[in-house]
């Protein structure tokens, strides 16, 4: 069974600064992957490596059988590997309605003149459009300009954008950063059940572990640049370095690296 | 080999020229981020201006010396006045709103400016030709050398020096340092950003007229200077970076000597070579040859 | 029923019919006005992208002087294979720059531009066979070989510009419709974004540059034709300042704005020129001011206003 992301031998420097290094993992299809480690550990790299906007220095990365590994990012998102932001990128002047449109034509035309010419609100833009503001529980604030949004609704908007253009992968960089404790698992409930609805492979980057441990198949620890912990939250977060060098858990923690 | 000394000569007079020029205008634009198309009509004033007021103190028979004075007092003064009305009356209005508003405002100034040139002065042209007789020439083997633009050049170096040694051994030259690097971050060290903006905006528009002033013996003073100053500036400041003042010198070292070649060796070259230069840099450093722009982070 | 569209539509038509009752001056204002204004809706085009050309000088001059060249040379005298080839001219040039400006943005972006601009000026200032300063005159022209004079002239000149500013006007509109139109607002508020949803952003912008590139070709090639005369001065600074402020006159969002804000800023000129020759420009720069500040939304903004209070009475 091919899974539907592989990398191998991944690593990226700097210089001489070594962001990443030694990361060898495959992704099954409709896995939900967290992904925790200090700031700077090389989670951040690992994606941006992953949608194109950094080219590995070392390593391969694959896509079901293809090596996509230094591909430009557009075209990785063609390829249907899209990502979220941990401050939202709406587009503030227009309505929640619009911004979904504009997010769903640009899903939907490979940049040929013709489509580029096309009607912006065709039937099809406007179903896709409805249907993913519908998934994420968004269509009450359909009218309503993004940049009056409560932060919640933007995060939501915000990943919304980048399901409709129907991806097979998505990344999600810390959905959950600036929503409200008493928020935060409201929304990811929304957000999960909206994904694996939508059949989709997810990695999401987190750093509130009760969040990665009730919604994470599995978990990947970074540090310093590697993965030091990789298996199912249960066990991953139990992992004496895990809980030294990132969640902190064990009270008597002293050592530093 | 007469002409390539003729060259460098005329190259570094005329970059001299373009510097006391661009320098308000890179400074302008390094500190509160304005492209202020105002300038040329501060040059045209400080023109007009010394035309005027030089011309008379050398009818008056009045030592040679003090008309040099004459001519950056009356800079000073005219700079000063535009300068506090433009910024504290116009430009406070338009803070904080889109970048090229804030242009078209200072372009409508500049339109403004204009007629009131017209009005004051009329359509006639102003020769000032005292200041060149009184600085005689100087003979380098066979060429002839105007002791007014060895002036011109020497108040061009001293004019970066002092504004190199302001900006580094000043108080308010390092306060200006943190203010061009970002706003807020001034603002919250507890610098008095809107004063250091209006400070900045008359000694910027003081250069402006300055340069006029100076320029004035050299040209044909009359209505249009402003017009053409203010794109040729520009070109001096984009080449080199805007709100860099090493750009500017660059900016204008590089524009000046282009110029002065394409005037020896193929005239009709002349305007073309300033801004095929300009757009040339532009290509490879879109930001100019001096700035570094921070990239956006998400 | 009065949609946009129509409303447009009877607009043009209503000036197409009264013209020939109207005054000479006027007729011939109006004339340049709208050739004007196309160069405005290109500008729009690109404002709304959140770019703002300090250059659009250089395609008008290019649209202006092939014209002029083409009937002086060539003895070419069809006013639309002239039109045609100007407008061709600066949307091909339009193309080729495009490559490299649409990898610019704000200021940088408006400086590459008024570089361009000026380089076409400084090679037209000097060139004696391209009239040098003085420029040339534009031949009398003929339509399809109907070759009119004087007031026929006038008329024949004032419905082709009526004609193509209303084609340019309906094709804009619904190119604002399209994927490339619309886009154009993400694409100032947050281009980042849109490049992470797969869009080519400079390749949306070049396409963005060509229209008014062509756009302010064509203006160009009619302004030829209907002043009769091409200058360098077409290709200055000011020349591209002016079109810029009539954009902000006008409000920069919607197609009409274009043409009104044109028509209102030459008949403003024209005023001023005649009753306080020498204060004309001093009165554009204080509504020009006024405007920005009073009108933040230019002059489209009034005309939303009362659409809106007439909406709600009904």
């Amino acid at each position: 069974m091919t899974a539907i992301l592989s990398v191998h031998d991944l690593e990226k420097t700097f210089g001489s600064i070594v962001a990443a290094r030694d990361i060898t993992l495959d992704v099954p299809a409709e896995q939900t992957v967290g992904i925790i480690g200090a700031n700077g550990a090389g989670k951040t790299t690992f994606i941006n490596m992953i949608t194109g906007h950094l080219r590995p220095s070392k390593g391969t990365i694959r896509l079901e059988d293809r090596d996509i590994t230094g591909w430009p990012s557009r075209a990785i998102t063609r390829l249907g590997i899209s990502r979220s932001f941990q401050v939202a990128q709406i587009f503030p002047s227009l309505t929640v309605f619009e911004n979904m449109c504009a997010a769903a034509a640009a899903g939907g035309s490979d940049g040929a003149l013709k489509r580029v010419l096309a009607p912006l609100r065709s039937s099809a833009t406007i179903g896709h459009a409805d249907a993913a503001l519908e998934l994420f529980r968004i269509s009450p604030y359909r009218h309503v300009r993004a940049s009056t949004l409560p932060q919640g609704v933007r995060k939501l908007l915000d990943i919304a954008m980048a399901v409709v253009g129907s991806p097979r992968i998505l990344l999600l960089d810390e959905p959950t950063s600036g929503i409200s404790v008493e928020e935060k698992f409201g929304v990811m409930d929304v957000v999960m059940s909206a994904l694996k609805s939508r059949k989709l492979t997810v990695l999401f980057v987190e750093h509130d572990m009760e969040i990665v441990a009730r919604f994470a198949d599995r978990v990947l620890a970074f540090y310093d640049g590697t993965v030091i912990a990789d298996g199912a939250p249960a066990v991953a977060l139990a992992d004496p370095r895990v809980q030294t060098l990132i969640s902190g858990t064990k009270p008597e923690s002293a050592s530093h690296a | 080999m007469l002409t390539a000394f003729a060259i460098l000569t005329d190259g570094l007079v005329y970059a001299a020229y373009l510097f006391v020029v661009a320098i308000g205008l890179t400074l302008i634009f390094g500190v509160m981020k304005i492209l202020n198309v105002t300038h040329g009509s501060f040059y045209a004033f400080g023109a007009f201006g010394a035309a005027s007021a030089v011309g008379i103190y050398f009818e008056k028979g009045w030592p040679v010396a003090g008309g040099f004075l004459i001519m950056v007092l009356v800079a000073m003064g005219i700079g000063l006045v535009l300068g506090l009305i433009i910024e504290r009356g116009l430009l406070r209005l338009v803070c904080g709103r889109d970048e090229v508003i804030v242009v078209l405002v200072t372009f409508a100034a500049s339109l403004i400016l204009e007629d009131m040139i017209l009005l004051i002065w009329g359509t006639q042209s102003y020769p000032l030709y005292q200041p060149l007789a009184a600085a005689g020439n100087f003979e380098v083997g066979s060429l002839v050398l105007s002791g007014y633009d060895m002036g011109l050049i020497a108040l061009a170096v001293a004019l970066a020096i002092a504004a190199h040694w302001a900006l580094r051994y000043t108080r308010y030259g390092r306060l200006l340092t943190v203010v061009i690097f970002d706003h807020e971050t001034a603002a919250a060290f507890g610098i008095n950003v809107s004063v250091v903006f209006t400070v900045t905006f008359i000694i910027g528009a003081m250069l402006g007229v300055l340069g006029g002033a100076v320029m004035a013996p050299k040209i044909s003073v009359t209505l249009g200077i402003g017009v053409e100053v203010t794109v040729l500036a520009f070109a001096v400041v984009a080449t080199g970076g805007m709100g860099s003042i090493e750009g500017a010198l660059v900016g204008a070292l590089i524009v000046g000597l282009c110029r002065a070649a394409a005037v020896h060796l193929a005239p009709q070259l002349e305007l073309f070579v300033i801004y095929a230069v300009m757009a040339l840099v532009l290509v490879f450093r879109p930001h100019g040859l001096f700035t570094q722009v921070a990239p956006r982070k998400i | 029923m009065w949609s946009r569209t129509n409303l447009g539509a009877l607009a043009f038509i209503a000036a197409a019919a009264a013209a020939p009752a109207l005054p000479a001056w006027l007729v011939s204002l109006a004339t340049i006005a709208f050739a004007n204004g196309l160069v405005v809706l290109g500008l729009v085009v690109l404002w709304r992208a959140g770019l703002v050309p300090f250059g659009q000088a250089l395609f008008y001059a290019i649209g202006a002087y092939a014209v002029a060249l083409l009937s002086r040379h060539a003895g070419w005298e069809d006013v639309f294979l002239l039109v045609a080839i100007g407008a061709a001219a600066a949307g091909i040039v339009a193309f080729l720059v495009g490559f490299l400006l649409a990898r610019y943005r704000d200021i940088f972006f408006a400086m590459l531009s008024l570089a361009m601009s000026m380089i076409l000026y400084g090679v037209l200032v000097k060139t004696q066979t391209l009239g040098s300063t003085d420029g040339f005159h534009v031949e009398a022209a003929s339509f399809l070989g109907y070759a009119p004079h004087g007031q026929a002239l006038n008329l024949m000149l004032f419905w082709l510009v009526l004609a193509v500013s209303a084609i340019a006007a309906l094709l804009i509109s619904l190119y604002f419709r399209t994927v490339a139109g619309a886009l154009a607002v993400p694409v100032r508020d947050n281009e980042i974004r849109l490049e992470f949803l797969g869009i080519s952003v400079n390749r949306l912008i070049h396409l963005k540059l060509v229209i008014a590139g062509t756009l302010a070709g064509l203006g160009g090639a009619l302004a030829a034709l209907a002043v009769g005369h091409v200058d360098p001065n077409m290709a200055y600074w000011t020349t591209s300042g002016g079109f810029v402020f009539v954009t902000i006159l006008a409000g920069a969002g919607s197609v009409a704005a274009a043409f009104v804000g044109s028509f209102l800023f030459e008949l403003a000129r024209s005023i001023a020129v005649d009753l306080v020759p020498g204060l004309w420009q001093l009165i554009l720069g204080s509504v020009l001011l006024l405007t920005i500040l009073f009108l933040p939304e230019g002059l489209g903004s009034v005309f939303h206003r009362v659409r809106r209070s007439a909406e709600k009475a009904s």
